[in-house]
Order: structure tokens, then sequence, then C-alpha cells
């Protein structure tokens, strides 16, 4: 029980997949200018995320092996692009409004590589089916969660008196580069 | 070899079974971002976009037509608010459209008046009263100031005035506030 | 002892009022001319019913009303109107209004006066007089109190009257209390009979003993007329800006909070000015309308008094009474939290005028410059509303209205209480009332969008209607001239239908070698 606690607090902060191992930087600069955007991204991320890293770990054990390892890479990404696939359809079906505000972001989840990271990165640290699911939800969690303060953050960036040279993105990536300082807090949180 | 290629069939026939059920299952219908568009845009009826109304206008933006800087009566806050909607940047007021204006509403001289209703047929929102050989007069209320009655005119009787501020529309100002001694009496002189 | 409540936030200035309570009510002389503005009150404007060049009496109808909120403006005295234009109002904006000027001729003759017995007539009936007789509410806002007196399905349990004052410098609703409080008590009785409410208490803050020992007085002298078993109590609550505030007196008095959007009616209380109470005294009692009101005259004059004067008195008249001073710097109508500063000296008093402040160098130092807000959240300690200054004024001065109306820039009382705490002297009220007007402007707009669409959609559908049935013509009219001619053919004798065909013939070999001709002469 504890190492399942331990992986999703090692994966929401010590190594959110954001802000300290710098993976899935496109949606997270691109959908953060709206705190509801955000939210149903990170909603939309988290339900990709977890299913993937199940099925992935699924294909990879049973169906791939160690002959096919050399596989691994392709038949994730066939099966993230079909995942991804799905989510869209249920999201434009649930709530339009989402579908039209995520607009091209929701299909590009399939070329986020934390989506493609996080099973990859199970393969490496060889989780078993459970570890994979919580690895793969903690990393989805920590990256809702840094979704969303980023995405406050810029709202009240809107107001601010930025400089006109820095306006827009410039001033976001200095903001997320100073989050990302701030996450190396939690580096020695797990001995 | 052989074992690769069909792992990744399986893969693919079984990912493909699965969409395609849930093609049928989530069915949705097309999107109605032209009507969207259209409960942003001014309703001027206008044409100054070169579309004939703002329905035409919202319809060629949803497809892709026409860029979202073609509307002078909506001014800048209207490119915002359509580049906030599609999700798209804000592009200023390019070289082929007019600049924005403020807002008149049109008033027809009724000393010169012929009664020949071509305004009246020219009005798209029929913000003209009148008949032949009557006198044609504009019900300001309704009156948008597309200015697509001035050019029918046969005499040019007709005139935009621009509407006046009344303690009826009169609107608090942004504060601004001297920082300095030298710009307050620079204020007050 | 009556158990008081709290609401949240709350300051102290200094009141200021001693030197207005000095001396009793004057009364203002005939001024040489009274400048009486059509629209007073909230709601549309009053249309006027008299002309340049007539005579008018003390009390007659100048302007009826106009709409459901409207209220009728008067004569305030007898004369002959001058001109019916546009004058300078005391607006903040410095823009002129349609307005009655009257020449008083001195004889003050009065309309032929109707008092009614308040208790023999129905709350409609009386409701339709008080429109008539022009009863706005003389608090500031000036909301015509026949509105507020209609009852709806909830029961009206409480009727609050407000005497609080709680604006330094202001003190006419004090001197009113001190010399009137017979004519309040009894104007109060009027207001619970048409509401039908349970109890009448009058909120005092206790900075004003003399006016709490008066309205106490006339409680228990007025035993006999007032209803035995309804209450009429007097509550005396701590002086705190802006404890007058209706939302605030109410939440004070009786502990209920008026929900964001609703109204004091929706929770079965209803608040009154105290001059209000006793205006609606006079008109129904006395048939006298709306005329005159009490008004302070403080700040940097000679003499700081309360004068009874006439509505559409140039405030230049009773500034002079009190005695100008030379170093007046300039003139604020209302209170230093709420007011605003005069455009002109020239304008007239109006209902909803309660109080002219002479500033001074020395009383109103300019206001430092102000320097940008570093959050200490001061203000929102300070706002009596529960509102998040700090963040209106960021979402204000960064045009963000939406995200302002969602931390509910509109519960937003305009009382001033947070800029008279920010350390930064930021303006905070003048940022609020840019974003309510800037938003009331796009709502406006909006609307005007939305009639425009409509009107624009019904004519296509006029354009294709009229094409459509103009078709349909032609249609039956060429299968009418079909029929016809075949009928007409078969009446025809054998030679007429050869002469026929051949004419026929004739007109088709012309049509040819007549399109041979065009295409020739196209080539």
């Amino acid at each position: 029980m504890t190492e399942y606690l331990l992986i999703l607090i090692s994966a929401v902060f010590v190594n959110n997949i954001v802000m300290v191992k710098i993976l899935g930087l496109c949606p997270f600069m691109g959908v953060s200018k709206n705190l509801e955007a955000a939210i149903g991204m990170g909603a939309a991320t988290t339900f990709v995320l977890t299913l993937a890293s199940g099925s992935s770990y699924l294909i990879n054990h049973y169906l791939l092996g160690p002959q096919l390892s050399y596989l691994t890479t392709l038949s994730f990404i066939v099966v993230i692009a079909g995942i991804v696939q799905f989510t869209e359809m249920v999201v434009q079906k649930t709530s339009p409004v989402l579908h039209q505000v995520l607009g091209i972001y929701l299909p590009l989840i399939t070329t986020n590589c934390a989506v493609l990271g996080i099973p990859l990165l199970n393969v490496q640290a060889k989780h078993n089916f459970m570890e994979s699911i919580f690895f793969g939800m903690g990393g989805a969690l920590g990256f809702s969660m840094v979704m969303v303060l980023f995405a406050a953050m810029r709202e009240r960036l809107e107001g601010a008196d930025v400089p006109v040279i820095f306006k827009g993105s410039a001033i976001a990536m200095v903001t997320a580069g100073l989050m990302s300082l701030s996450f190396m807090g939690f580096s020695g949180l797990i001995k | 070899m052989l074992s690769a290629l069909l792992v990744m069939a399986a893969i693919a026939t079984v990912l493909g079974a699965v969409l395609g059920f849930a093609a049928i299952k989530f069915h949705s219908e097309g999107n109605p971002l032209a009507d969207k568009i259209d409960a942003v845009l001014p309703q001027t009826q206008c044409g100054q976009c070169s579309y004939p109304g703002c329905k035409p206008y919202a319809a060629a933006i949803a497809a892709g037509e026409a860029d979202i800087n073609r509307c002078p009566p909506g001014g800048e806050e209207g490119i915002q608010k359509l580049a906030d909607l599609l999700g798209v940047e804000f592009k200023p007021f390019g070289s082929d459209t007019a600049a924005p204006k403020p807002k008149s509403v049109a008033l027809v001289d009724e000393s010169m008046c012929i009664g020949c209703t071509l305004c009246i047929q020219a009005c798209p929102v029929d913000a003209i009263v009148g008949a032949a050989k009557q006198m044609h007069t504009i019900i300001a209320a309704e009156c948008t100031g597309c200015e697509l009655c001035v050019a029918p005119c046969p005499v040019d009787c007709i005139s935009m005035p621009v509407i006046g501020e009344k303690i009826s529309n009169w609107k608090w100002k942004y504060p601004l506030y001297a920082f300095t001694a030298a710009e307050a009496a620079e204020a007050t002189r | 002892m009556r158990k008081l409540h709290h609401f949240h936030g709350g300051v102290h200035p200094p009141s200021n009022k001693a030197q207005s309570t000095r001396t009793a009510i004057a009364h203002a002389p005939l001024p040489p001319r009274l400048v009486v503005p059509l629209h007073q009150h909230a709601g549309e404007a009053a249309k006027p019913i008299v002309q340049a060049g007539d005579r008018v009496l003390k009390g007659q109808l100048l302007g009826m009303p106009d709409g459901f909120v409207s209220s009728a403006v008067h004569a305030p005295t007898s004369g002959t109107i001058s001109a019916i234009d546009m004058q300078l109002v005391a607006h903040p904006s410095g823009l002129p209004n349609l307005c009655a000027t009257l020449i008083p001729d001195g004889r003050e003759e009065w309309i032929a006066r109707e008092p009614v017995d308040y208790r023999e007539h129905s709350s409609a009936d009386l409701q339709h007089l008080l429109r008539m007789a022009g009863v706005v509410g003389l608090g500031g806002a000036g909301f015509p109190s026949d509105i507020k007196l209609r009852i709806g399905k909830q029961k009206i349990t409480t009727l609050i009257l407000n005497g609080a004052e709680c604006e330094p410098y202001i003190s006419c609703d004090d001197m009113l209390m001190r010399e009137r409080a017979g004519e309040i008590v009894q104007g109060a009785e009027i207001l619970r009979y048409m509401l039908d409410a349970d109890e009448v208490l009058i909120g005092v803050e206790d900075n004003k003993p003399e006016a709490i020992a008066a309205l106490q007085q006339a409680i228990s002298a007025s035993g006999s007329t007032l209803q035995q078993n309804k209450r009429h109590e007097v509550v005396t609550i701590p002086t705190i800006y802006p404890g007058g505030g209706a939302k605030q007196l109410i939440r004070v008095i009786t502990g209920l909070e008026v929900p964001s959007g609703k109204l004091p009616t929706d929770i079965g209380v209803q608040c009154f000015n105290v001059a209000t109470a006793c205006t609606v005294y006079r008109a129904l009692a006395h048939g006298e309308p709306l005329l005159s009101r009490v008004i302070t005259i403080t700040g940097n004059v000679r003499r700081a008094q309360n004068f009874e004067a006439l509505i559409g008195t140039p405030i230049t008249e009773l500034v002079a009474l009190a005695g100008m001073l030379p170093d007046t710097s300039g003139y604020i109508m209302g209170g230093p939290m709420m007011g605003f500063p005069l455009p002109a000296l020239d304008v007239p008093m109006v209902k909803a005028t309660n109080c002219i402040i002479a500033a001074s160098g020395k009383l109103f130092p300019p206001p430092p410059p102000p320097m940008p807000c570093i959050r200490c959240t001061r203000c929102v300690d300070a706002c009596p509303a529960d509102l998040q200054p700090q963040d209106l004024y960021w979402f204000a001065q960064s045009r963000e209205f939406g995200r302002a109306q969602k931390f509910s820039l509109f519960d937003c009382i305009e009382c001033g209480a947070c800029s008279y705490v920010c350390p930064s002297h930021i303006p905070l009220v003048q940022y609020f009332r840019f974003a309510k007007s800037e938003i009331r402007a796009r709502e406006h707009d909006k609307q005007l969008a939305d009639q425009a669409r409509v009107r624009h959609e019904f004519h296509e559908q006029r354009i294709e209607r009229e094409k459509r049935e103009k078709a349909e013509k032609l249609a039956i009219r060429e299968k009418a001239a079909q029929s016809a001619k075949l009928a007409g053919i078969q009446s025809l004798t054998p030679q007429q239908q050869a002469a026929q065909t051949e004419l026929e013939a004739g007109r088709a070999h012309i049509i040819e070698l007549a399109k041979s001709e065009v295409e020739h002469v196209k080539e």
C-alpha cells in the first residue's frame, strides 16, 4: 500500500512531469490561458494517461513480450492515438463547449510527450500493472494540478502591467520557469 | 518478423473496432460555430466586411474563408472577442477595411425628401417608415448606423450625425490622476 | 435591550457634524428664479405639461410621470414659467438636462390641496396619490416611493426607517428628527399601514441623542393614533460608516442579510429614509406634494447650518445665505465619501440633494498621487458588502469586465470605505463606477444588436415572402391567360382559326429575324 502512495506522491510532486521532467509543455503553454479550459484539458489528459499506461503495460507484457520489445514505441503510439480519438468523441458528445474551447489541443494529446513518456518510463522502471496505473494516474494528476495553478497565474497576469515585449507567451515562459524552480523544493521529499 | 506484423495488425484491428463502435455510439451533430460568431458581431448589417450582412460574414469566418479583422463597427474589442472565441491571435485592422468610427444614426432632411422609397428598400433592418410619394423618416431607436440608405437617395437628403453624449448615455471615465505636482498643474491649466 | 448584529467592515471617519447642528433649521427665502429639472428621480424623466409663459400655482403639476418607474414634478411656488429648456444640472458629467425655469411672483398661492385620511383608502390608491405627489426617496437615490410600497407575495414583517445618517458632515436628517419627530412617526404609521407590516423600527446612530429622545417622545405621545398591537420602536445603533446603507442597516437591526441581486422585500423587510416618511405624511394628511426639503450647507462657509429650501433653488443662493468664503476651492454635492464635485455652483437643488460641502485647501487637501496596489487587503477588511475591492480594482483597471462581474461588482454600494483606508491612495470607487458604466453600456449595445438581428431576419423573411407571393401571382395569371387563349381559340370559326395561325406564324418569323439580327449585330 505504501509503495502505491509513494509512487503517487513522487509522480505528483517530486517528479512532476511538467515541472521537473519538462514533458508535456505543448498543452501546458497552449491551454493555460483560461482556467476552465485548463481544468478540462487536465481531466482529458488524466483519462487518456490512465487508460494508456494500463493498456500499454498489458500490450507490452502479454502481447509483445521480450522478443518484440522493439515494437514498444510503435504500439504505444498506436494505442495512444486510438484512445485520444475515443476521448475526443466522448468530449464532443458530452460537452461541445469544452470541445470548442480545447480546439486543436485535444487531438494534440496524441503528440504530448508526457503521454508517450509515462508508459515508456513504466517500461524502464519495470512497474507491474497496478504500479503502472498509479504512476500514470499520478503523473496525470500532477499535470492537471500544475495546469490549474499555471492557468490561475496567467489569468492574473492578463491584468498586469507587463512591458510590451514580454506580453503573452514570453511572460508565461518566465513564470513557468520560476514555477519549475519552486518545484525543486520537493526534491528531498522522498528519501 | 511475421509475429511483429501479426501483433501490430492485431492491435490495429482491435483499436479500429473500438473506434468504429465509438463513432456510431458517440455521434454528434455539426457544431453551430457560425451562430456563436454571429452572436458576437454588432449586427449593423452594413456590408463593410464585403459580405452581405453579419450572418454571411459569420459563416465565412466559421468556414475559414474570412479574416476576423474585417468588421469596423465591432471595433478592436470585437476583433478581440472573435479571437478569444476562436482561440486565434488578435489581428489589428488591415488596410482593406474602413477604420472604426463613432456610432451615428441616419437623419432624413424632410424638406428635401421626394418620397421615392429607394432608401426604404435599402435598409436591412426596416428602420425607415414611409410610402411612395409620402414623407420618409428614420426610426432612430432601430437604426444601426450602417449607412446603406445614404447612397440610394437621389436627392442626397440623408445625413449621419454622430450620437452625442447626453446624461442618459454618459459613462464614467477611466480614472486618470496626475502623478506629480507638475502634471497636476498642467491638467488644471 | 434589543440584540443588535454587525456587518463586516466599516470605517470611522471624523463626523464633522457639530458645525451644522448648532442652530435650528432655517427657512430659505424665495430666490429670484427656480430651475426645476424634470428628471430628479430614478427611472424615466417626467413629461412636461406646461409651456413657457404659463402661470402656475404652488404645488401645480409641471411634469407627468412617464412609465412604470417615474414620478411627478411640481412647481415649488406660484409664478410664471419663463422657459422649458436644457439647463446645467447637478450631475457629475456637467451635461445639461431638460428643466422648467420658474420666476416666482412672491404670492406663494397654493393649488387646492386635498388631504386624505389614509385609513379610508386602499394601499393602491395611496400609492397612486404618492406617485402624483412626486414623493421619492430623500436619502440620496431618489427612487419613486410608490414602487417600494408595492407588496409582492412575501409578507413584510418589519418596516425600518433609516435615521442613521452615517456620512460625515451631513446633518439634515438629524435636525429633521429633532424638530419634526411627530410628523416622522405619523408618516411611519402610514407606511406601515400601506405595507401591512407588523412593526416599525427607526434606526438612529448613537451620536444623535437629541434625535433619539425626540423620536421616543413622539412615539409615546402619539400612542392613541397608532395601532395598539403594532410596535414602533427607536433602535440605537453604533456609529460606524456606512451603517446607514439600506442592506447594512437591515443586517444590524434584524440580523437578516439581503441576498445578492435580491431586494429587501424578498426577505420581508422594507427601508425608507426618515425624511421620506415625513414627506409621505405631508403628502397625504396635508395634500402637499414634495416641494421642499432640508439641506445641509457646511464646510468652508461662515455659518454652517441646515435650510428648508424649495426644490429648484440655485445652490449659489443657499451658499450665499450660509456665507461664502473666498478661499473655497470647490463644492461637493453629497457627503465627502459618496458625493461628487459640482460642475458649477449655478446648478439647481433637486429632491436628492441632501448636503453641499464647500471645500477648501485646508478641509480637503488634494489627495496624494495613487501608487500601485500592494495587496495589503485593508480594503477587504473595510468593505461592508463582503466584496474584494483589490480584485475588483485589478479587473477594472485592466478592463476585464467579465471577471469583475463574476466577483460581484454590482453588489458594490460605492460607499468609499475601501478608498478611505487604501494606503496607496487608489481611488477605488472611481474604478468601480467606470467598470459599472462600461458594463451597462455594453449590455445596452448587446440589447440593440439583438433587436437589430431580429429585425434583419424579419426583413429577409419579408423579402422572401414577397418574392414568393409575386411568383405565385404570376403563375396564376399565366395559367389564366393560357386557359383563356385555349377557350378563345375554340370559340373562333375555322376561317378565323386559320387567320390566327397565320398571324402567329408571321409573328414567330419576325422574332426569328430579330434574333438573327441581334446575333449578327453582336458579332
